[in-house]
């Protein structure tokens, strides 16, 4: 089966301007996701993971310096298109976020369900009582109960939250959900029914999602693809499942190292140092001053290698 | 709904909240009565009128509730007509055929002081012959005063005060006071008891008639006293509520939402519009504002709806820009606003539905409390004299007594009635107010 590529994204640049020069928190990231497929992204914090889903969706902060490169989603170009038709054609149209500490993510003074319907009634000239209905719908789809409408985001119990920014990433029925670490502040329990609700509605609804998170583990469930960042820039990219079983990039393989596994008796590995500043990034690999293996090719900017559809950014497997 | 009885039940929990309601409330309900009893023309033309509507009212004394605290009382006016509780007529016609007409005013007088004046009125009508009156005053301890005998045109005013042959039959004593008192009576003390004031009104045509009336222009009169130009002060305090409540309200509503919805939208946008925003209050907040409404009241008009326009102009851009403005920019980052910006809401949107009701619980307890001050600064401009030259309010009413040197000449009322109406309005927003906020502001919340 041919897969159809949803979203292409060209050497995607977003620098941040500070007193101290660019922050270069995405810089160059190259990838693309077919249709109906979950990528997850990881990596540590810091390394431009949010930040990519913000220049994805255009959010930029008040900040932002070089925002450049191509995204293509269905073969158009939104990256070229001007404020307004993003707004009204990309926006919750195409794409829609469910932000990262997404039960901030709801406005205080909103009752959930009109906070639900409000991107309906912002987007399409849908009448208010369609787009309660439609909120209704989905929040039996995520399984809120239908009495928590009228309650205000306070009321509701953190997973509840959750549900509810889902909910309202879905009401439009974006063909790309992008969710900022969705699971982090919760209970082991609660992430796995999120993860359970993720993955019932990628099949329903057709939808593609990239997730952010740190837990990789919880990832695993639902992801087809795995994209690790570093330091502004995609290092690994490529199927799950082998990545799971075997990592290629250091960086994959000392992130993996340090998941507790169920049937392992191995010491949990960690790795020494921290990300380099974003500032002024060390030329060639930026991974090179933590990585346990080292070469002296590594002082030069790595080359991208394709290994069976898979992708990674080292000087190893050239 | 449930969300405001809530609120009011909050409001119970502070007894100063209260009264502060029960004061802002009738305050109000007054106002609305006064609007609805008195409207605006009529208290207009009455406060406007002269001699024809206040004549008969004595000048610059106290209101009669001042006689409940003394122990010599002051005299109480006194207005009898023709027909009222006191007055008897009796007709005759003498053998010559000439009708005679006598009306005898009778009252109690039991006070300590001297009226102002003793007034009689008299209407006729005749052809060509005037008829002719007399005036007989039996006093308590039996003296009769002749007091004069003259003939009237059609109207005719018979102040005995001014009757300079009544007062040299009464001993050289002014006659308001030389009838009240017994002859050679050093002490001054008026005597206690029933006088007689007889009316005896001859005419000369068939058909001509004579109606008298008598008044007593007292030491005291009315609830609130009267001014240098005999008016009833009742007016002006009554007509005082509306005025206050409708430049305090209108003025501190204009203010605070212009204020806050300006303050949203320069956040929102930042850059060149906060940045013109921010230095049109800095702008502003050094320019002296009473200064320039008394340019405005001084050159260009001094009604009170201008005057409103340009407080609320001028007070727009201060201080609440900038304390406004600190929230907004704490507001703007959540990351609610984020998700809306995500979804694509639109900017005005954005202000008006996520920014603007997260900080409308604070615009509240802020307007309540704006209220008095602004009452206060319509207050202030009457007495600087550029207050609405045509109605009466309490500014004014303050104005007047100072340009007549009240306090000086001792009529407290005419000072402390406005003052104290303008403490209670005062008091009570500013008590609303405070517990409002310690209500709605999360900061004070169980303090």
């Amino acid at each position: 089966m041919a897969e159809k590529t949803l979203l292409r994204v060209e050497d995607l640049k977003l620098y941040f301007q500070t007193s101290h020069g660019d922050v270069q928190a995405v810089d160059g990231v190259n990838f693309s996701l077919p249709e109906n497929k979950a990528v997850v992204v990881i990596g540590e914090s810091g390394c431009g993971k949010t930040s990519m889903a913000k220049a994805l969706l255009r959010l930029l902060p008040r900040n932002a310096g070089t925002y450049s490169g191509k995204v293509l989603l269905n073969g158009v170009d939104i990256m070229a298109m001007d404020d307004e038709q993003y707004r009204k054609d990309v926006r919750w149209v195409k794409m829609s976020m469910v932000p990262q500490a997404a039960m901030n993510s709801l406005n205080p003074v909103m009752r959930v369900k009109d906070q639900v319907s409000e991107p309906m009634i912002v987007h399409s000239a849908v009448s208010k009582e369609f787009a309660l209905e439609q909120a209704r719908i989905m929040f039996q789809r995520v399984g809120v109960p239908v009495d928590f409408l009228n309650r205000y985001a306070f009321e509701l119990s953190g997973g509840m939250r959750q549900r509810v920014a889902i909910a309202m990433s879905l009401v439009t029925v974006p063909e790309l959900v992008i969710l900022d670490e969705p699971t982090s502040a919760l209970d082991v329990l609660t992430q796995a029914n999120i993860m359970n609700l993720l993955k019932g509605i990628k099949k329903e609804f057709a939808t593609s999602f990239i997730l952010i998170t740190h837990d990789v583990a919880t990832a695993s469930e639902i992801a087809d693809y795995v994209e690790v960042m570093y330091a502004g820039q995609i290092v690994e990219f490529g199927d799950a499942y082998r990545f799971f079983t075997e990592p290629l990039h250091p960086y994959s393989e000392k992130l993996m190292a340090s998941i507790p596994r169920l049937r392992s008796t191995s010491k949990l590995d960690f790795i020494t140092g921290q990300p380099p500043s974003l500032i002024n990034p060390p030329t060639g690999c930026r991974f090179a001053d933590r990585c346990h293996k080292r070469f002296a090719k590594c002082s030069e900017e790595p080359p991208t290698v394709n290994i069976d559809g898979r992708s990674v950014k080292c000087w190893l497997y050239q | 709904m449930k969300k405001f009885i809530n609120t009011l039940r909050e409001i119970w929990k502070y007894p100063s909240a209260v009264f502060g309601m029960i004061i802002v409330l009738a305050l109000l309900v007054a106002a609305v009565v006064v609007v609805v009893k008195i409207p605006y023309s009529e208290a207009i033309d009455t406060w406007r009128g002269g001699e024809e509507v206040y004549g008969k009212n004595p000048r610059n004394v106290p209101p009669t509730w001042y006689n409940w605290f003394r122990k010599d009382k002051l005299v109480e006016s006194l207005d009898m007509n023709e027909g009222d509780e006191g007055v008897t007529i009796e007709e005759i016609v003498t053998e010559g055929g000439t009708p005679i007409k006598t009306t005898t005013f009778e009252f109690d007088f039991q006070y300590d002081t001297f009226p102002q004046d003793l007034v009689f009125y008299f209407t006729s009508t005749f052809d060509t012959k005037q008829p002719f009156v007399s005036v007989k005053i039996f006093t308590p301890d039996e003296r009769e005063i002749k007091v004069g005998s003259f003939a009237i045109g059609a109207t005719h005013t018979y102040p005995l005060k001014q009757d300079e042959k009544l007062r040299k039959k009464l001993g050289g004593v002014v006659p308001n006071i030389g009838i009240f008192i017994q002859e050679n009576d050093e002490t001054q003390t008026p005597v206690k008891g029933i006088y007689r004031l007889v009316v005896e009104s001859i005419t000369f045509e068939e058909g001509s008639t004579v109606q008298s009336e008598f008044v007593l222009t007292g030491q005291v009169f009315g609830w609130a006293g009267t001014d240098h130009l005999r008016r009833d002060l009742s007016l002006p305090l009554l007509w005082g509520i509306p005025v206050a409540m409708a430049f305090g309200l209108l003025a501190a509503i204009g203010t605070s939402v212009l204020t806050m919805a300006i303050a949203a939208i320069g956040t929102w946008y930042g850059g060149i519009v906060d940045g013109i925003i921010q230095r049109i209050t800095e702008i502003n907040l050094v320019l002296p504002f009473l200064s320039i409404l008394i340019m405005i009241g001084t050159f260009y008009s001094r009604s009170i709806w201008v005057i409103l326009g340009a407080t609320i102009a001028l007070s727009i851009f201060t201080g609440g820009i900038k304390s406004y403005r600190s929230m907004f920019i704490q507001v703007k980052e959540s990351t609610y606003i984020e998700a809306a910006r995500a979804y694509g809401a639109k900017n005005g949107r954005i202000i008006f539905r996520y920014l603007i009701p997260r900080v409308i619980p604070l615009l509240l307890p802020g307007l309540v409390s704006a209220v008095p001050s602004f009452v206060f600064l319509e207050a202030s401009l009457a007495l600087l004299g550029i207050g609405d030259p045509v109605l009466p309010t309490w500014g004014k009413m303050i104005n007047d007594a100072y340009a007549n040197a009240a306090i000086y000449r001792g009529w407290y009322y005419w000072i402390l009635e406005p003052a104290v109406l303008l403490m209670i309005t005062g008091l009570g927003f500013a008590s609303l107010g405070f517990a409002l906020d310690r209500i709605f502001n999360p900061r004070l919340r169980g303090m």
